[in-house]
Parts: C-alpha cells; sequence; structure tokens
C-alpha cells in the first residue's frame, strides 16, 4: 500500500516536471520576466529589499528585530553589489535553502522557511526578471545585531527548530484552484511570517501556523487565519475575501497598518484568478468550531462605567461614518458590528485605531480610499478604552473591555 | 387563506429586494474630496483652517504644488512625523495630488493674528531680517522667496500667513538641524543654515504677528525672480 502511494506520487511529480519542462521551452524569455515580474509582486519582495526614495530592489532599507537591526541587499543584478554574478541554481537554493551560494547561512528575516515552497520554475522566472531590472551599484551595509545574534552560527540552530525544507506539494484530493490557493498563501506570499504567533526564539512552530499573533517591533496584531473570531474568513463571502486581498476594502472590513503594505504592494497585482485561489484556500483552513470567548479581566462595575461612557463617546465621534448601530456604510466606513478584528481576544488593533486612524491602502479597485481619523489628541486614555469597551460590547459584539492602562501603552506604540 | 399569505409574502420579499437595490445606491459616503480627508481634520480643521494646537499648521490656500510636495515627503518619509508619515505610506501620487488641489482650493478666513508674548524689539529684529535680510550674514529677505505679502508663489513657495510663531520656529529649527530638507538645491536648509537662535524666535514671532492681506492667495508662478536656485520651485 505504502510502495504503491510512493509510485504514484512519483508518477504524479514527473508528470508535473514533465509538464513544467514544456511550458519552460515554449515560453518566451520577455514572457518569463513577465511572470518573475508578477510573482515576484506576489511574494512581496519589494516591501524588503527596496528602501525609501532608494532604487528598486537595492537593499538598505533597515528592519528592525528584536535581536538588532538588519539591512535588506541589493538584489539588482550588478555584479559588484548586487547578485550580477549569481546563476540561476543559486538564486534557487537562497530561496529554497536559506543559504546564500557560498553556504552562509540567511537571517530568518528573510522568509524562506515560505519560499522553500516555490517550484524551480517560478524561482527560474523571479530570477530572470531581476536579471532584467537595471543594476545599481550599492554596497549592502553590515547588520547591526547585539551579542549572540551578531553570530551567524545560532540561525543553525533556528534552523533546526523552525525550518523544513521542501517545495509545495500538492494535495490530491483537494481541487486545482485550492492548491493554487495553498502554494501562494504558504509559498510566495509568506503568510506566516506576520499571521503565527512568534516564540522567544523568533520562530513559528509549525502546529501554531497561521494561528495569529503579535507583530515584534510593529505592535499590530495579525490576526489568526484559523480561527472564526479573528480573522478567519469560514463565514465570509469568497468576493468579500477577494475584494479584501485585491482593493483593500470590503463588505466585512478593511485592511490597515502592516496588512495595508501587503495589499499594497503585492495582493492588488495579483489575478482575479490567483486572488480568487487564495480565497478558497483561506476560507477553507478557518476552523469550524472556535473556542469559547475569555471572561474579561475587568472587575463588572468598572467595566459597566466604561461601556456606558464609551457610548457617550462614540455617539459623539463615531455614530456619524459607523453608524448608531454600528452598521457603517460599507466598504468604505467599515462596520463595527459582527466585525471580527473589533472584537477578537487582543484588543491592540481597534485600541491602534481610535489613536491613530488610518487609511487603508490606495489600490487599482479602490484609488482613493477614505480615512480614519486620528484620535490620539482629541480622547484621554480613559475615553479611548471606554469608546473600544463600547464597541467590542455593543450591538452582539462578543468582546472584551479593555482598560486605560491598555490604551495608554499603545500611544508609544511605533506608527511607521 | 394560502393565496394570500404567499401574496404577502411575495410583497415583503419585493420589498426587501427594493429596499436592498436602494441601500446599494445610496448608503455610501459621499463622493467627495471633504468625505475623503476626514482624516485630516482633527488636526487640520475641517477645511484645513488648522486647530486650535500651535505646532498643526494651516493647509488652506497653499499652493498646491507646495503641499503635495509636502504630502510627497511624509509618504516616503523624508520628512518625519510618524503620525502623517503612517496616514500616506500607502496613498498613490494622484490621490496625494488631488488632496493637495483640495485644500489648495478652500479658503477660510484667516485667523485674527494671536498678542506676540516677545519684547518690541524682538518683533523689529523679526521685522528687519523677514522685510530686508541681512546681506552680511548671506540671510535673504522672508519676502524676496515668499512675496512681499508673505502670501507665497505657484506652485511650489507656501504663504507664510496664518502660521502660529511656535509652529513657525518649530520648522525652522528642524531646517536648522537638517531634520527637514527638501529637494537639491535645498533653499531653506541653506537660508535655516545662516540662523541664530535668537534670529529663529524673531523672525516666528513677528511672522505669527501679521494680518490678513486683502487678497491671500499666491501670486502666479514667475511673478518675481527668485534670489537663487530652488529644487521646490521649478523655473
Amino acid at each position: 500500500m505504502g510502495s504503491r502511494l510512493s509510485i504514484t506520487l512519483l508518477a504524479l511529480a514527473a508528470l508535473t516536471t514533465l509538464a513544467q519542462g514544456q511550458d519552460k521551452s515554449q515560453e518566451k524569455s520577455s514572457d518569463i520576466i513577465a511572470r518573475g515580474e508578477y510573482l515576484a509582486r506576489a511574494g512581496d519582495c519589494t516591501a524588503c529589499h527596496t528602501a525609501p526614495e532608494g532604487h528598486l530592489f537595492a537593499g538598505g532599507r533597515a528592519m528592525p528585530t528584536p535581536f538588532g537591526t538588519l539591512y535588506t541587499s541589493n538584489i539588482t543584478p550588478d555584479p559588484e553589489t548586487g547578485i550580477g554574478k549569481w546563476s540561476a541554481d543559486d538564486f534557487y537554493k537562497t530561496m529554497h535553502s536559506g543559504r546564500f551560494p557560498d553556504g552562509g547561512l540567511i537571517y530568518p528575516a528573510m522568509p524562506f522557511a515560505s519560499y522553500t515552497k516555490v517550484t524551480r520554475a517560478d524561482s527560474d522566472a523571479i530570477f530572470a526578471y531581476l536579471r532584467s531590472i537595471p543594476p545599481v551599484n550599492q554596497r549592502n551595509r553590515p547588520h547591526d545585531l547585539r551579542f549572540p545574534y551578531d553570530n551567524r552560527q545560532l540561525i543553525l540552530g533556528w534552523r533546526t527548530l523552525f525550518f523544513r525544507e521542501g517545495e509545495f506539494k500538492p494535495d490530491p484530493t483537494k481541487s486545482a484552484e485550492w492548491n493554487r490557493g495553498a502554494y501562494l498563501v504558504e509559498g510566495l506570499g509568506h503568510c506566516s511570517m506576520c499571521h503565527s504567533p512568534i516564540n522567544a526564539l523568533g520562530g513559528t512552530s509549525q502546529s501554531d501556523a497561521f494561528k495569529g499573533g503579535l507583530i515584534p517591533m510593529q505592535n499590530w496584531y495579525a490576526p489568526s487565519l484559523t480561527s472564526n473570531r479573528e480573522a478567519g474568513l469560514g463565514d465570509w463571502s469568497i468576493k468579500d475575501i477577494t475584494d479584501l486581498l485585491q482593493t483593500g476594502v470590503s463588505a466585512r472590513g478593511v485592511v490597515y497598518g502592516p496588512m495595508a503594505e501587503v495589499v499594497h504592494n503585492s495582493l492588488q497585482y495579483l489575478s482575479d484568478e490567483d486572488t480568487r485561489a487564495m480565497a478558497v484556500y483561506l476560507k477553507s483552513i478557518a476552523e469550524p468550531s472556535p473556542p469559547p470567548p475569555p471572561s474579561s479581566a475587568l472587575p463588572t462595575t468598572e467595566s459597566s462605567l466604561l461601556i456606558s461612557l464609551g457610548k457617550t463617546v462614540y455617539d459623539k465621534n463615531c455614530a456619524s461614518c459607523h453608524g448608531t448601530q454600528g452598521e457603517g456604510k460599507p466598504p468604505h466606513w467599515p462596520p463595527l458590528a459582527n466585525n471580527q478584528s473589533i472584537e477578537m481576544e487582543s484588543a491592540v488593533n481597534p485600541i491602534r485605531m481610535v489613536l491613530n486612524g488610518g487609511y487603508p491602502p490606495g489600490t487599482k479597485g479602490n484609488p482613493m480610499p477614505y480615512g480614519m481619523p486620528p484620535f490620539a489628541g482629541l480622547l484621554s486614555d480613559n475615553e479611548v478604552a471606554a469608546v473600544v469597551s463600547y464597541i467590542r460590547t455593543a450591538w452582539g459584539n462578543r468582546g472584551t473591555p479593555v482598560s486605560a492602562r491598555e490604551a495608554n501603552e499603545l500611544r508609544s506604540a511605533p506608527l511607521n | 387563506m394560502f393565496a394570500r399569505a404567499a401574496a404577502s409574502a411575495a410583497v415583503i420579499v419585493t420589498l426587501a429586494a427594493f429596499d436592498g437595490a436602494a441601500a446599494q445606491t445610496t448608503n455610501q459616503p459621499p463622493d467627495t474630496m471633504a468625505a475623503r480627508v476626514e482624516a485630516c481634520t482633527p488636526c487640520h480643521g475641517n477645511k484645513g483652517e488648522g486647530t486650535s494646537d500651535v505646532y498643526f499648521p494651516r493647509l488652506a490656500g497653499k499652493p498646491a504644488g507646495y503641499l503635495y510636495n509636502q504630502l510627497l515627503a511624509f509618504r516616503s518619509g523624508r520628512r518625519k512625523y510618524p503620525p502623517m508619515n503612517y496616514l500616506l505610506e500607502f496613498l498613490p501620487d494622484p490621490y496625494l495630488e488631488a488632496m493637495a488641489e483640495y485644500f489648495a482650493g478652500e479658503h477660510p478666513p484667516l485667523p485674527q493674528p494671536a498678542p506676540s508674548e516677545v519684547s518690541k524689539d524682538v518683533l523689529a529684529q523679526g521685522e528687519l531680517l523677514a522685510t530686508s535680510g541681512d546681506a552680511g550674514r548671506n540671510i535673504p529677505a522672508c519676502v524676496s522667496c515668499h512675496g512681499p505679502g508673505l502670501t507665497g508663489m505657484q506652485p511650489g513657495i507656501p504663504g507664510l500667513l496664518g502660521l502660529r510663531a511656535a509652529y513657525i520656529s518649530a520648522q525652522l529649527g528642524a531646517w536648522r538641524y537638517g531634520n527637514r530638507t527638501a529637494r537639491s538645491p535645498d533653499c531653506m536648509q541653506l537660508v535655516a543654515g545662516h540662523l541664530t537662535e535668537a534670529d529663529v524666535t524673531a523672525v516666528a514671532a513677528w511672522l505669527a504677528t501679521r494680518p490678513a492681506p486683502t487678497n491671500p492667495a499666491p501670486v502666479p508662478k514667475g511673478t518675481y525672480a527668485l534670489p537663487f536656485g530652488c529644487g521646490s520651485q521649478p523655473n
């Protein structure tokens, strides 16, 4: 039985390789470059490898981490300071194994734990695209990591614990569309880099993939993609999911913060088919039976006072856009009633939205987004806590109240 | 009986469908720039007239080119103010241009100048620098670029009226220390580099006392020649 399965898988793999080989020989080099550009968008390479006001893919962007600051590398085809001397093999090895061509270890801020799932053909296309862009002579800046994290040998330990090398294996029991979505989400999309809890070692264990977590250094909460109590999309329509991914706004909610960046740089450029495939996959990984909500840590009298103050603050400042019943005017003024990102256990995102406001990304589908005003200067810590407690518990929302202290702590959260 | 119930049900379904269609067309935010820039209003006022916070500038009536340059600089992080950098980070150029045009086209009245907190001597020193400069120290007069009426020039030179002393002084300080920069040649950095702290206090105080002119609009491009090149003001 086991050997028959292996043979079938081998045969499947052979067929896939054959198909890819045929595709490759028929594909013109300009088509490969165009496909590579598309895939580089899907992988959001520019988010890290292009500095603000810097040249495309010339690196030099500072990436603050809990272990110090990393500076991203130049991936233009400059032979001296970029990847001009690399071969397609070198590039694939970097993407697939997280090692430089000379075997050196790459810091896992580069999402090679996701990119390892990328196929050889896709890796080659991205490489062909990167070879086609203008070379920029700009030397890589050395990383600035604290002892002992400046010792690259430590990466070996991280790799043993958290890195599983290997290309994406399609699930033959699922549709081609589902598999395409899974390939994009788990591979180039590297969604698990944020949407998984980060442990003290800076890694994500396989069993925690997509279960949500606070993004280190940014202090935004990346909600779970598997829990319907967070950003699980189990009860969303496919259209609402594709709207959110492609345009940044939807009838169910709007993207802000780090997810606005992902939609802006990457997801808005994906084809309708790929976006739909991601939606189908994301909808399928949501858990059907969510765990019960946690009970509030705040005493009841205090929370009822907070919530009654919260209603006053809400009616005065928020209801004109979000509606007296939290119904909003979707997609531009998002609903707050039955909005998972308001109700979920972590109140970080709703508190930050009240304090800092924000614009969804400007996209092809929504080029002039409506913005939420920042209230940090208008509301006290107590008022912020009150209004967030109110929206988390009103209109049937099943969130819990938050304290003025939680609101105060997020006033100093980094904004960029 | 059954037929009547079915008929009523059909009516209800039709009404519900009608409601749904109506909701889709009318239950949307106003399709206006005013509604889109509401995120700006807690700090800059409903029409960009400014608020009681002296560090937040008036935007209304400034040349659109100047406002657009600032939006670009905040988006890229060249001009540093985290709440602004954050709001603009993922907005495309044409939208920032539309925002700049919107506030440039708003003309709420200029505020009454507040009484100054500095001495007459300091104000006189400020007036001298602003209107005549100090050739010996390579300081041009403010009016030589910002216009005889201090209302600015299209498309890139801002008017200096309707701003509070605290804001002007903070900005001149940022130029002096290199925290605020602009496209090369960075004329304001060159000018501010020659100013002392006392100069900054005096100029900021005097500018904040200026009453509204009859015509607060920026003068057209090329109305006068600039004393030196400026990256923000194409020739």
